[in-house]
């Protein structure tokens, strides 16, 4: 780590990146922390932590009802962040761009707005095996109220979708598909086309959860056709407490709202509210301000190093790391499917996941440990957990190196 | 900086890998399961009462090194003990993880765990199969988590 090679890969150069990062410079128990949890959250570059005090050193006011200079300056800020988004997503207009608080709020958005709408008892709901919890348990809330089935489409050994299983599950009973775009703990990146075009051709919505995927893949929802999609902003580089719900927009104009308050209203009397159009029908209350505007910053930050460019300098990473893993002995891959991305879950015989993870963090390398949030997953490949590092823009293969010693020192300590 | 060789004892290592009472007791008349829903550790500890006394004890689940190690030298520590006994026990034990301790000595074996309290996120494992005694004690039904 002391004598990092400065080296320009896949059009961005690395050392600049890092300096981007001021948390980089951190120490963890004495040592340049290494951190590899970036499927948990990533950092924050320069650029979003300035984006955000400039937001309330200059900016901020209400947005949408004050006549006001600053309340204009806010609700243009807020206003062009969602543009950013819109482009981000190649979305078709701003207005199919929902701020929420984060991929899990939006997607119980499209749950109980959406889902409470066309969903009925002996209805189905089809998801993977590979699925956060976050697009598990909105559907079985759902499922549970409407006496609704939730149907589990299945994963080989490589944690790859079976897709001749996901396509028995769809019928005419299948009123959603909700599905990952990236596994946060296996990396396996979905055929979304294929899967699209098989629910579509059933007149089937998709839902697809891009929290692993925005930060790491260029994301084209028309080209891709789904129906709605969903990220956080937080592990995109930009704040926590913001996320994004695309939705196509005949879809958003026909459901009914989420949340009742202000700023979602045209009219209110207590005989009747007129609801205020999309995207605002779906925004009550007054949102995270400064919170878009880091997304936007985010946005912009990935936009000049280039998606194109962190997806490959990403996947180079993804591979140097897949070799020097699995070349330990003892060590045991979990989640290896042919399409894979920023993720390497990981267990080493005799050891448990939490004892590896309290000793590379003696070592200031930051994985996650445990069931990731995804417990269906650890069930099917008959493990409790798993070690996890997962990889970030401005990762590099000296902290992979630093990993896989770690690794060794873990071993020597169980040896 | 916490030092890696006070949380990983030897003796500590070698009863996660050689965990003793490691068995269902086919007499049991208290049992309870406990579960760590943070990590994914779960243990069920079984007990054979003789009256206020414990008989005998085992346990059975997996996880992390800690948590079974924790386990192991539990029940080696609780035979024979009265339910009051275990209770205190537990009691000094949680206060000696937690860097609460008053009298470090009284633990006997157990002091091996003190260097648990250097490291937060693993008083949990440290204490999982204590909680799950506690549970079968006091004859709980439920599954007991520590979160």
């Amino acid at each position: 780590m002391k004598a990092l090679i400065h080296e320009t890969v896949a059009g961005f150069d690395i050392q600049k990146v890092r300096a981007d990062f001021p948390i980089l410079q951190e120490k963890a128990n004495g040592h340049p922390l290494v951190y590899l949890d970036n499927a948990a959250t990533s950092q924050k570059p320069r650029a979003v932590i300035d984006a955000i005090v400039r937001y309330y050193e200059q900016s901020n006011a209400n947005i949408h009802r004050g006549v006001h200079y600053l309340s204009q300056k806010a609700t243009d800020e807020f206003e062009n962040a969602r543009k950013a988004v819109q482009q981000f997503l190649h979305a078709a207009r701003p207005s199919e761009i929902i701020f929420v608080r984060s991929a899990t709020e939006g997607i119980n958005l499209v749950a109980q707005t959406y889902g409470r709408a066309h969903v009925g008892a002996g209805d189905e709901i089809v998801i993977t095996a590979m699925e956060h919890h976050s697009n598990i348990v909105p559907w079985q809330l759902l499922c549970d109220e409407k006496k609704a089935k939730l149907r589990v489409a299945p994963i080989n050994d490589k944690g790859e979708l079976v897709l001749e299983e996901f396509e028995r599950l769809l019928n005419p009973r299948t009123k959603i598909v909700a599905v990952g775009h990236i596994s946060n703990a296996l990396g396996t990146i979905n055929p979304l086309e294929k899967i699209i075009a098989l629910a579509h051709a059933k007149n089937i919505p998709v839902l697809v959860d891009g929290a692993q995927a925005a930060p790491r893949v260029p994301v084209n929802v028309q080209e891709l056709d789904c129906d709605f999609y969903v990220f956080s902003g937080h592990k995109a580089y930009g704040p926590t407490g913001i996320g994004i719900l695309y939705g196509k927009l005949a879809l958003l104009e026909a459901m009914p709202p989420y949340q009742g308050g202000g700023d979602m209203i045209s009219s209110v009397t207590f005989e009747k509210t007129i609801y205020n159009k999309v995207p605002h029908k779906f925004e009550a209350g007054t949102p995270d301000m400064s919170g878009a505007v880091g997304l936007h910053a985010a946005i912009d930050y990935l936009n000049n190093l280039g998606l194109e460019n962190i997806t490959e300098y990403e996947h180079e990473l993804l591979t140097y790391a897949t070799e020097k893993v699995s070349a330990i002995p003892g060590v045991r891959l979990v989640g290896t499917a042919k399409e894979k991305a920023g993720v390497l879950s990981f267990v080493i015989e005799g050891v448990h996941p939490h004892d590896i993870g309290t000793i590379l963090d003696q070592e200031g390398i930051a994985i996650r440990t445990g069931h990731h949030c995804a417990q269906p997953v650890m069930e099917r490949f008959g493990i409790d957990a798993t070690a996890r590092a997962s990889f970030g823009l401005y990762n590099t293969k000296e902290e992979i190196d630093e990993l896989v010693k770690g690794i060794k020192k873990v071993q020597e300590v169980f040896g | 900086m916490a030092d890696l060789r006070e949380l990983y004892q030897e003796v500590i290592l070698e009863h996660s890998k050689a965990p003793r009472n490691y068995r269902e007791l086919k007499a049991a008349d208290h049992k309870a399961e406990g579960f760590n829903p943070l990590c994914g550790d779960r243990f069920t500890v079984f007990l054979e009462m003789d009256g206020e006394s414990i008989k005998d004890i085992g346990f059975q689940g997996s996880g992390c090194a800690i948590s079974k190690a924790s386990a192991s030298m539990m029940t080696q520590s609780l035979k024979g003990k009265t339910r009051n006994e275990a209770k205190e026990l537990f009691e000094r034990f949680h206060q000696t993880v937690t860097g609460h301790a008053q009298h470090q000595d009284s633990l006997g074996k157990l002091t091996v765990f003190a260097g648990v309290s250097e490291f937060p996120s693993r008083v949990k494992c440290a204490t999982l199969a204590w909680h799950t005694l506690q549970a079968a004690l006091d004859g709980k039904q439920e599954a007991i988590s520590t979160e």
